[in-house]
């Protein structure tokens, strides 16, 4: 039964990427609202599983390796149906939507099967201190997006190439601002996220800061954003440059979420 | 029933022509009455723009009432016909009902795509509505027009790419800095083309325009023309930086804008982009200029190019137009067929109905002794009986009206049964669906 919405979701997430991708080639107001449709059917289905998990093992479901996977891809497309209907940008949703798919799939990798809660995360620090993580790091997969496609678009600028996708794509301008947006939503939140870790390590663990690799991943992901928020607010940093370290910082940030997991052991490797 | 089409346009009359011939709209009353006053003539509708005139009408004699619309737009303007014939187009039947749809959804116009055709015979057809010279074939004909346009505008991409330079300068600035309505046009020098993109800029919705010209008082005059703000030439570079939006075109022998200027100005700028767009011949702006991160520089060659991919994809989506204009021209046609029919029918049910009723009544006024409940079963027994001599006759014709022979069993039903006068209006109105 707990597995009948994830599944679902599975499908949902399957179709609107496809959806995405065709809106890609053939943009039509037809595959549009399609496209908008099975993302949102999916993001309801996804929400319902994470709420049935959630009440079935009585916490917040990002405690292992599935949950967290999950978790992130959720917030990813809640994101994405909020800067959608914000600025319009539908064509995004055919570079992030297979982000959760992806995110998705890898998490149905991992066993599922809900375990004891592990004593250490008994507190009411996991929600603030994750959700905070968790929504930020949607930010930047948004910021990611728009990002790569700030390049795409200034590529064909340059070289005047002004073909289908370049009419296609955002204005340069719009791509910025999302980029922008996302940072002084997601930087805040991971600032919290971090220090609210820190709290709770110093009461869980006694210490504040122990540089296990997920806290110094961490801090460096929190350099990147903050050299890039400075550099915007100080200097007008925008476009190119700013694309270039958002795309650096979100492949950190993955390192950071995933790879630290997987690979590096510590305080943090919930698998 | 037939549809016909007389007109001329701009592929076929010169404007001088054009001119002579339109119908103003103000007194559009008088040439309406005139035209559904012609023998044959039924329905009719007059469209008068300044690409063309053409005039829509229903008639049963297709070649006696292309000649009386023909003779009618002659006299009507005081030309004669051997003139003005050489000038006009005639089209019946389906290629009538394409040619209507074709203009509507502006296959047939000078720039194909451009919008105003549709809402200009939408103005016509609202006169003949309003006089009543249009009835139900062409007020159905000319609604299946505009849903058909409709359809054009929005599955295919015909109308949606700039196909002027000036225009295409505008599109590719909102792809670079989005909205324009707090953005900044500097005019360096003058020039046609250059002023023609400056007004498109303010038109859609530029805040400001600063003019610059080696002679002030000329960027003084154009400036107040444009509500902008006029800057000296040698203090060029002092403002520069304010402009989002670049036009140069003076006639300067080297470049005025070289590529550390640029640098300069963008970082003035705080990074934020800016769109050159240089005019001028030899260039104004360094090349150069491109490679500098957030200055997009574009020259008209650029432009022209734009537009001319603009053009070649409007044909493409043309094409596209075409094949819709395929189908809904059968949908019509068909509806059109039964229409034909349904008459026919409804005329033969009356006649019979007529015969019917005048036998019953004698029958029934020479019977004595009528038992009470007689009447009515006589009623019932020959309603009963008209309705199944009338089955299949009646089943048969539908039938015809969905093929391609109606013409043969109408015209056979109406000889056998002698029915002239047709009743059109009431009965037809339950076929709208």
């Amino acid at each position: 039964m707990i597995q009948i919405f994830f599944y679902l979701t599975f499908a949902l997430y399957g179709c609107a990427t496809v959806a995405y991708l065709a809106y890609l080639v053939r943009t039509t107001t037809a595959v549009e609202i399609w496209a908008n449709r099975l993302v949102m059917a999916g993001f309801v289905t996804h929400l319902l599983s994470t709420i049935h998990r959630f009440s079935s093992s009585g916490h917040l479901p990002i405690t292992n390796m599935h949950e967290s996977l999950s978790f992130f891809a959720l917030a990813i497309v809640g994101a994405f149906i909020l800067f959608e209907r914000k600025y319009k940008v539908t064509i995004l949703g055919a570079f992030i939507i297979p982000i959760a798919l992806l995110l998705v799939v890898s998490s149905s990798a991992f066993p599922s099967a809900i375990r004891e809660l592990n004593p250490a995360l008994k507190s009411n620090w996991l929600w603030i201190h994750t959700i905070m993580a968790f929504i930020s790091y949607a930010m930047f997969t948004i910021a990611f997006g728009a990002a790569v496609i700030y390049l795409i678009q200034q590529y064909f600028l340059k070289k005047k190439r002004l073909g289908a996708l370049f009419q296609k794509l955002p204005s340069l301008n719009t791509l910025d601002d999302i980029n922008y947006r996302c940072l002084t939503i997601g930087f805040p939140l991971l600032t919290i996220a971090i220090i609210t870790g820190a709290i709770w390590a110093e009461k869980a663990w006694g210490t504040y800061w122990s540089w296990d690799p997920k806290e110094t991943w961490s801090l460096i992901t929190w350099f990147i954003f903050a050299a890039l928020l400075h550099s915007r607010l100080t200097t007008g940093w925008r476009g190119k440059r700013a694309s270039l370290l958002t795309i650096a910082g979100f492949l950190i940030m993955i390192f950071t979420f995933i790879g630290v997991n997987l690979w590096l052991p510590g305080l943090h490797a919930y698998k | 029933m037939n549809i016909i089409v007389v007109g001329l346009s701009h592929k076929t009359a010169n404007v001088e022509i054009r001119e002579r011939i339109a119908f103003s709209p103000s007194q559009i009353e008088k040439p309406l009455r005139e035209l559904v006053g012609l023998d044959g003539i039924i329905e009719g509708v007059i469209v008068s723009t300044c690409n063309r005139v053409e005039i829509y009408a229903t008639t049963r004699d297709i070649a006696g009432g292309i000649a009386r619309i023909k003779r009618f737009m002659a006299d009507y303007h005081h030309i004669p016909l051997e003139s003005l014939e050489q000038h006009l187009y005639n089209y019946h039947s389906e290629a009538a009902i394409r040619h209507v749809f074709r203009v509507a959804s502006s296959l047939d116009s000078m720039i194909v795509g451009e919008p105003q055709i549709l809402g200009q015979i939408k103005t016509s057809y609202g006169y003949a509505a309003e006089y009543k010279s249009s009835g139900i074939i062409l007020n159905r004909f000319l609604h299946k027009a505009f849903s058909v346009a409709k359809r054009v505008r929005t599955e295919t991409k015909i109308a949606s790419s700039a196909v002027s330079v000036a225009f295409a300068a505008v599109e590719l600035a909102k792809k670079i800095l989005g909205n324009l309505s707090d953005k900044t046009v500097m005019l360096i020098g003058a020039g046609e083309m250059c002023e023609l993109a400056a007004k498109h800029f303010l038109n859609s919705g530029a805040k400001g325009i600063m003019v610059t010209n080696r002679t002030f008082e000329r960027a003084e005059r154009l400036a107040e023309e444009f509500g902008g703000e006029a800057v000296r030439f040698e203090e060029l570079f002092e403002h520069l930086h304010r402009a989002d939006i670049v036009l140069s075109s003076t006639g300067a022998p080297h470049c005025i804008i070289g590529p550390k200027d640029a640098e300069e100005v963008i970082k003035k700028r705080r990074f934020k982009p800016v769109f050159f767009i240089d005019i001028a011949v030899p260039r104004d702006i360094d090349p150069k200029v491109d490679d500098v991160e957030n200055a997009y520089l574009f020259t008209v060659d650029h432009l022209q190019e734009i537009v001319q991919a603009n053009l070649a994809q409007r044909s493409l989506e043309a094409e596209k137009a075409e094949e819709i204009i395929d189908q809904e021209i059968g949908q019509f046609h068909k509806w059109l067929s039964t229409l034909e029919v349904t008459p026919t029918i409804v005329a033969l049910r009356s006649r019979f109905d007529e015969i019917r009723r005048s036998e019953l009544e004698k029958t029934v006024s020479n019977w004595k002794d009528l038992p009470p409940d007689a009447e009515k079963r006589l009623e019932a027994l020959t309603m009963a009986m008209m309705n199944k001599l009338l089955h299949v006759p009646t089943s048969v014709l539908k039938k015809a009206g969905q093929g391609g022979r109606v013409d043969l069993y109408v015209d056979a039903m109406r000889q056998l049964f002698e029915l002239e006068s047709i009743q059109h209006d009431d009965q037809e109105l339950e076929l709208e669906e």
